[in-house]
Parts: C-alpha cells; sequence; structure tokens
C-alpha cells in the first residue's frame, strides 16, 4: 500500500555559513525542559565542524544512531580543503562524542523540531540569519513501513547494545526497588 | 540554582601553580552584573594602588559577562582587565569570538589570575579538569600558531584559545591577547599575560547555562534578532555607509573607504589627504580586498559578519576584524596590500592596531627629523613599508630601538628626549588614539576624549549621531523611529542641533545637553560591558536592538532579580564610579582628563572647563574627577569612599 508522506529538507547552504553557532544554541535551547531553560551547543542535533584557517563551514544533522562503527573511514577534499574523518556523516557513532548527551552519553538525533509544539520552521533554520540553512517540504508517496524506533526507544536500544540486555534490566530493576522504599 | 551565571570563578595563581574553583557571592552580582563591573570589584578588593603592572600581585581577569552564553544574540564578550603597563591605570579591554560562552559551559564566570610562573606555561580548562602545562615548546611561536598546535596536542579541535604572541611574551606594552578572529588589543593586556608566563588559555565546556525566566526571555531574544533583520535591510540615510548599519565598523564587507582615507589622518596622525579616494584607488583597493578575502566570519551566536578570513599570496591565512584593516596602510602611508600583508604578521606576533602601526610611525618622523639616528637604528631601510616590517621586528622582540618603541609613544618619547614628546601628539592618558585631527570643537566629542575611561573613543561614542543632519525634513525622518531614546527630549535636541549658526557646534548641545547626552552614550556602554553583549549591536551603531527599554526586561528574565529601568541605570553608574574610584586611588586627575592638542584646530578652552565642571558634577564627582562621599553612599558604596578618606583621596567632612 502507498502512503503520502511529507518530505522535510534542510537545505544546508555551507557556502553561506559564517560558522557563528546560533544553530547549535537554539537547537539545545528548544529542546531543553522546560523549553529555553537551558542551553547547551553539545547537546544540539546539529553540529558545525568549523576551521576557519581551513575556510572549512560544514553544518551536520544528528542523524540515526549506530550501534557499530563502521568498517572503515572516509575523508573527503573538496576544493582542496581536506574534511576530517567521517565528518560528513550523521550517526552518533561510538567512534565519536558527536551527537551525543554529554552526561548520559544518549545518542541525539535531529527531531525537525516536531517535539512539542512543533514548529512550522525548525528552529536551527529560524535562527540562520545568513540562510545557511533553508527549509523546504515536499510530499511524497512511499510504501506503508512500519513506524520508526521513537527517542526513548532509541535511547534503551543504544544501553543495550552498550551494557547488554541483562545489565539494563537489573539496573532498571534495581532503580524501581529503590524508588518504592 | 544560579541563572545566566555559573557562580563559579577559577582562581589560579601561577606562583604556586595552584588552582581553585571558587563560589561567587549571589548580592556582588545583583550589585555589579558581571563582566566589567565584577571584575572591577574585584581589582578594587585585591590589588593595592601601589600595585606594579608587572608584579606577581596584579590580577588578570577573564571574564565572561552576565549574559554571555545565553540565546541573547551577540553576548559573546570576554572583558579581560588588570593594570595596564602603558596608562598605569585600570586597562579595559575586551573580546567578541567564542572564548567567552565556552568558559561558561565548562562552567565558569571568570578566570582570575595571579602571580608569575618560573617558566612559560599554558592553562587547559576541560569542565572541572584544569591543568597548567609547559608551554617552553611554544616560546616564541606566534598566537594562532601557538593555539593550532594546542588544539593538536589537546586533540581538541572544539577547544577555544586566548594567547599570546611574541609581543607579549616580550612585555611589549601595546601587546594584545589574540583568540581567533578577535583580539583584546587596548593597554597592553598582552603584556601583563606574557609578565605571568602564561602563553595561552584553551577552554572546553559542555555544561548548561540556565535561564530564569525561559518564555519571556526568549521572547525578548526574538525581538532582538527580528530587528536585526529589519535593520539590515533600512540602513540609515544621510550618515556614511560605515555608520548606516549594525555590527562593528563593516570594514570586512565594504570596500568603499572614502570615509576613513580622507577623514582620517594618515602616517604619525598628521595628513589629512582630501581627494585621495580616485576612481583607480577606488578600484585597487575593490580588487585587493575581493582577491584577500575569503569569507566573512561572525562570532558566537551573531548574524553579523564583521570579521574575515585573509589570504593574501604568499602570507599565511589569517583572521582580521574591521580596523586593523587601515591601521597599518594608513601609518605606513601605503596601500591595502601592505595592509593585509603587514598585519598578518602583526597578528601573529600579537599587537594592538592602533598602538603599533602609529608608534612606527612616529619613529619614522623622529628619524626623519634627526632626533632618531642611523646610530639608533642601524641598517633602518629607506622605504616606509621595509621600514614598517622592520621596526615591527624590533619591537616584538624589545631588540635596540624596539626597546624603547615597544613602551609606546609616550614613554618612548620620554627615553628618547630631544624633543620627541612633541611627536607623540596622539594620546590620551599616555596611550595612542585614533589617528583623527578635526576642525571645530565638538562638545559631546570633547566630553567623551576627556572623561572615558576605556581611553578608546569607540568604547563611549554611539546612540548619538556624530554630526547634526542639514535639513529639518532629514532630521524628522530621522527621530520618526528613534525609540531607542530614554527620554523623548533627546529627540528635540537633535532636531535642534545645526550644521551652522546658533545651535551648532561647538555651544549646542549645550553644555547641559551634552552632558545628559554623553552619560546615555556612555551609560550604554557600561551595560553592554556588564552583560557581554557587543557594543557593535548596542552601545555603538545608531539605532541598535538593545537598548535602555529592553536591556531591563532582558537581564531580569536571564538572571531572575528584578532589574528595572531606574536599577539598571544605578548598577552602570555604580559600576562606572568604582572604574573611577580605583584609577583615582592611582593617581588619575582633571589634570590627565584632556583630547590631544591638535584633535580640533578650534579649541574653546573656557568652554571645555566648564563642561568639564559640569559632567563632573553631573556625574556626582568633584571638581577634581574624585567620586564624593554622597555619590558612593547613594550607589552603596561607602566602603569606596572610606577608603579614598584613608588615603587623604577625599576629605572626611563628616
Ligand atoms: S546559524 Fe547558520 S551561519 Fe550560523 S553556524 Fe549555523 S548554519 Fe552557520
Ligand atoms: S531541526 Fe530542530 S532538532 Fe533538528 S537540528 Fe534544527 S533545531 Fe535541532
Ligand atoms: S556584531 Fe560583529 S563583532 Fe559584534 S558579536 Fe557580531 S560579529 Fe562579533
Amino acid at each position: 500500500m502507498k502512503v503520502k508522506k511529507k518530505i522535510k529538507t534542510i537545505k544546508v547552504v555551507a557556502d553561506k555559513c559564517n560558522g557563528c553557532r546560533a544553530c547549535e544554541m537554539i537547537c539545545s535551547a528548544f529542546h531543553a525542559s522546560p523549553k529555553y531553560s537551558s542551553n547547551n551547543p553539545e547537546r544540539s542535533r546539529i553540529r558545525v565542524i568549523r576551521d576557519p584557517l581551513s575556510d572549512i563551514y560544514l553544518p551536520v544533522y544528528a542523524g540515526e544512531y549506530t550501534p557499530a562503527e563502521c568498517m572503515g573511514r572516509d575523508k573527503y577534499v573538496l576544493d582542496g580543503k581536506e574534511y576530517g574523518e567521517c565528518a560528513f556523516c550523521r550517526a552518533s557513532c561510538p567512534s565519536r562524542s558527536l551527537f551525543k548527551e554529554p552526561d548520559s552519553g544518549l545518542p541525539l538525533k535531529c527531531d525537525m523540531c516536531e517535539d512539542d509544539p512543533s514548529q512550522e520552521t525548525p528552529l536551527c533554520v529560524q535562527w540562520c540569519v545568513n540562510e545557511a540553512l533553508v527549509y523546504e517540504e515536499r510530499e511524497e508517496e512511499i510504501d506503508d513501513g512500519s513506524e520508526a524506533l521513537g527517542d526513548m526507544e532509541t535511547g534503551v536500544a543504544s544501553l543495550v547494545d552498550k551494557y547488554g540486555l541483562e545489565k539494563i534490566l537489573d539496573t532498571v530493576a534495581r532503580m524501581s526497588a529503590s524508588r518504592k522504599d | 540554582m544560579r541563572y545566566a551565571e555559573t557562580g563559579y570563578n577559577l582562581e589560579v595563581d601561577l606562583s604556586r601553580g595552584s588552582i581553585e574553583r571558587v563560589e561567587t557571592d549571589p548580592r556582588e552580582t545583583e550589585l555589579h552584573l558581571g563582566g566589567l563591573g565584577a571584575n572591577a570589584k574585584i581589582l578594587w578588593d585585591r590589588v593595592p594602588p601601589e600595585t606594579d603592572p608587572f608584579a606577581p600581585e596584579n590580577l588578570l581577569i577573564f571574564s565572561a559577562g552576565i549574559l554571555v552564553g545565553t540565546p541573547a544574540p551577540s553576548a559573546n564578550r570576554t572583558i579581560v582587565s588588570t593594570f595596564s603597563p602603558q596608562t598605569k591605570l585600570m586597562a579595559y579591554s575586551m573580546m567578541g569570538g567564542f572564548f567567552a560562552p565556552e568558559l561558561k559551559y565548562a562552567g565558569y564566570d571568570k578566570i582570575i589570575i595571579r602571580g608569575q610562573s618560573p617558566k612559560l606555561v599554558y592553562l587547559w580548562v576541560s569542565n572541572d579538569k584544569v591543568e597548567i602545562r609547559d608551554a617552553s615548546h611554544l616560546q616564541g611561536k606566534g598566537a594562532g600558531d601557538a593555539a593550532e598546535l594546542i588544539k593538536k596536542e589537546l586533540n581538541e579541535p572544539k577547544a577555544q584559545i586566548a594567547s599570546i604572541g611574541l609581543a607579549g611574551e616580550n612585555r611589549v606594552f601595546y601587546a594584545s591577547i589574540e583568540q581567533g578572529r578577535s583580539s583584546a588589543s587596548r593597554g597592553g593586556v598582552g603584556a601583563v599575560m606574557g609578565d605571568k608566563g602564561l602563553k595561552a588559555i584553551a577552554v572546553r565546556g559542555t555544561k548548561d547555562v540556565n535561564i530564569a525566566r525561559p518564555a519571556p526571555f526568549i521572547g525578548l531574544c526574538n525581538d532582538v534578532l527580528n530587528y536585526i533583520k529589519f535593520r539590515s535591510t533600512h540602513p540609515i540615510p544621510g550618515v556614511p555607509a560605515i555608520l548606516s548599519g549594525l555590527g562593528s565598523p563593516q570594514e570586512m564587507a565594504i570596500h568603499d573607504e572614502s570615509w576613513h582615507t580622507e577623514n582620517f589622518a594618515w602616517g604619525n596622525a598628521r595628513h589629512r589627504r582630501k581627494g585621495f579616494w580616485t576612481k583607480e584607488v577606488e578600484e585597487d583597493w575593490r580588487d585587493t580586498q575581493e582577491n584577500a578575502r575569503e569569507r566573512l566570519i561572525s562570532c558566537y551566536n551573531c548574524p553579523m559578519k564583521c570579521g574575515a578570513t585573509i589570504a593574501v599570496p604568499d602570507t599565511p591565512t589569517y583572521m582580521m576584524k574591521c580596523y586593523s584593516k587601515l591601521t597599518y596602510a594608513m601609518g605606513a602611508m601605503s596601500d591595502l596590500k601592505f595592509g593585509f600583508k603587514i598585519a598578518q604578521q602583526a597578528t601573529e606576533y600579537g599587537v594592538d592596531a592602533f598602538s603599533a602601526p602609529q608608534t612606527m610611525a612616529f619613529a619614522i618622523e623622529l628619524y626623519e627629523a634627526g632626533i632618531l639616528t642611523d646610530a639608533d637604528m642601524p641598517g633602518f631601510p629607506t622605504g616606509n613599508e621595509d621600514r614598517f616590517y622592520w621596526l615591527l621586528d624590533k619591537i616584538v622582540r624589545r631588540e635596540g630601538i624596539g626597546d624603547i618603541l615597544a613602551d609606546g609613544t609616550y614613554w618612548a618619547a620620554q627615553r628618547i628626549g630631544k624633543g620627541a614628546d612633541a611627536f607623540a601628539h596622539n594620546n590620551i592618558k599616555k596611550h595612542e588614539q585614533l589617528p583623527l585631527k578635526l576642525g571645530m570643537l565638538n562638545p559631546l566629542y570633547f566630553l567623551m576624549y576627556s572623561t572615558g575611561e576605556k581611553i578608546g573613543i569607540t568604547q563611549i561614542e554611539g546612540q548619538f549621531p556624530q554630526a547634526p543632519f542639514n535639513t529639518m525634513e532629514e532630521r524628522e525622518e530621522f527621530v520618526k523611529d528613534w525609540f531607542q531614546v530614554p527620554d523623548e527630549k533627546f529627540k528635540k535636541y537633535f532636531l535642534d542641533w545645526e550644521p551652522r549658526g546658533e545651535n551648532s557646534n561647538p555651544y549646542y548641545p549645550t553644555v547641559e545637553m551634552s552632558c545628559e547626552i554623553v552619560d546615555w552614550m556612555e551609560k550604554m556602554h557600561y551595560i553592554d560591558d556588564a552583560a557581554g553583549i557587543c557594543a557593535g549591536l548596542s552601545s555603538f551603531p545608531l539605532k541598535p536592538p538593545y537598548h535602555m527599554h529592553n536591556y531591563p526586561l532582558l537581564l531580569s528574565a536571564a538572571t531572575g532579580f528584578d532589574i528595572d529601568e531606574a536599577r539598571l541605570s544605578q548598577i552602570a553608574r555604580r559600576n562606572r564610579t568604582l572604574i573611577r574610584a580605583i584609577n583615582v586611588r592611582r593617581g588619575l586627575r582633571r589634570a590627565d582628563e584632556k583630547p590631544p592638542e591638535d584633535h580640533w584646530k578650534k579649541r574653546f578652552p573656557e568652554l571645555e572647563e566648564k563642561l568639564l565642571d559640569a559632567y563632573y558634577k553631573f556625574k556626582g564627582w568633584n571638581s577634581e574627577g574624585i567620586p564624593t562621599k554622597e555619590s558612593l553612599h547613594e550607589l552603596a558604596m561607602d566602603y569606596v569612599s572610606e577608603d579614598l578618606e584613608r588615603r587623604g583621596i577625599l576629605k572626611n567632612e563628616g
């Protein structure tokens, strides 16, 4: 069966990025709870890879969590500029600290600001006054598939990958016991 | 929980090698906010007035303003405070960039450095982990090179680094602290850092900055952002392009330099060159700029782009901010190509881009006047450009004549003698000024130049137009949406200000009006410097997004204190008065408060005295410029008047 799906795209015009990191700041503020009660770019779901002396400005969005790193790494040279290993990859990956909550290490993933209340335009786009981030929407027909994992499930799955299911179950049991006391 | 601020300072003693994380008193925040005001309180409390700037007891403070790291656009200022080797007064330098927000995210409002390390070190702050690390391998390295090496050895590409170059290591009195696209340059703060044996501070932080009342705060921030967007499409008509928009002067974006090159003075702040900006010059400079500029870049959380990465042939790529583009070019009577090239070296050496070129132009004048000779300067080249490179090298190494010139024009003239002081003509309080020589005295600028404690005109001016508009229509158009004024009367002052006739300079704005206007302009700077907001979006340009009406709301929502306009004015006044008291305690008096003799051709000694008398009174200072006991009491600073009385600076009349 075919269903209609809204495809949301953020066009990253890296040439226009001036490296201000407003996108990082506002993403983390929007996802704080309560909203805007704190900010911390390390919690952002967009990060700007920034190396001014090499003229590298690359906003990257947090994509899926991956339990294992790739078999090898890639490294791009574009217009004579050498980007770091895995620079273009969006994964929250064990090989690097990018796209992880600083305290818990839980993976971060861009949710297009569909969080409550859902925003018409993603926050990072609203705050990128230089129009390096441009929001676009279109509809596409796709095969009906299963729902993607929710935020919590992704988080738990990553913990399971890290510590094993048994340990997680133990911990949850212990925590719920101590809460009851 | 503490809001907006972290509530912690990092205290580092380089003599003992000790590091402490110290909780601060929130009552101090209520009195001074953060940034400059908080720095002043620490310097007042802890550095006795006899302290030599190069003594281990002198403190070097890196402070993040109270809004830094919050969503407020352009809240990114690091306020560096210490005592200046050049002026001997409180040095007062600020930088944008990315350092202060990173410090906040690491969990600190300030780093307070005292003591002197026996060998060159750098400080590595990574959240709670703080280390003093050996920097002997970085000795002599350029400020930017050192920063890159530190990032590599720490394997921390995201660390933000403030560092000094050779000039700082050798205690050149106008050495800067460089930080990527920004620098704290004025007052010789880099020399104090070098004296402490501190090559760099590297910071990396991954903690939260909290807001007390998130919903109203983010609303206000969005208003600021929207107004910035509005102003970018609505430049102010009737003023030079460079003054029509927001941000620091848009030197990197704009190539039309007719205003600076024809109105500012070249060489040793001597020659006005009317008619300089010809078609050929314009084409040549535009091409040079367009070829050299890789990208316009901004500071943390700011949509403006006041800096640029510059790449010229045979020179490493570097970052430049606004005015250094012209100071070397004009000092050497050369062109933009030379300016871009030498600025790269000067930035790596880490020198102030006002004082350094001025001192070099001063040396060339002395040589041409026969006061300095080949015996003083063996091997001095012939062309101006070669001479600048030669001098720069000697200065940062303190070699030969460079050792004397490294103290700046005032002290160099004292040491050289033979009438050299007539050539050190562009100083205020021993510090080199913008090279500007004008005709008719402007009462507002007279007061700002004389009394400004930041000792640089761009750090006090703003808000009120620099000159009257020609026609009434233009003026009416200007005041229509001038909602930033704290009081409607300022609109009237401006409407009535004429280029000629009775209501023109120097007698209009009147003495009373001048006091009010200057006080307003200065106040906005002091608020910015406590908040850590860039002057380029606030106190410096006309019609800025931050002003007296939204500032109290922003500060209240961020901190959770209840700050209204009156209370904010009081805080700004307190901070301003405290800095005055610090400098008074170090000997500052009325006699020091004067613009360069030749700043204007037409001077009015009687009016100038009147202006100063009235302004001192307006500020709550006595006729010597010393805060009175009553005004200190109103500001809850009786401890200051008690100290000044004990020292016999204030007479005890009680
Ligand atoms: S807000 Fe825009 S310009 Fe600023 S860093 Fe992000 S993408 Fe770049
Ligand atoms: S779209 Fe929303 S969630 Fe995704 S990076 Fe931008 S601000 Fe963050
Ligand atoms: S206005 Fe310019 S100098 Fe100020 S913070 Fe923004 S980019 Fe930096």
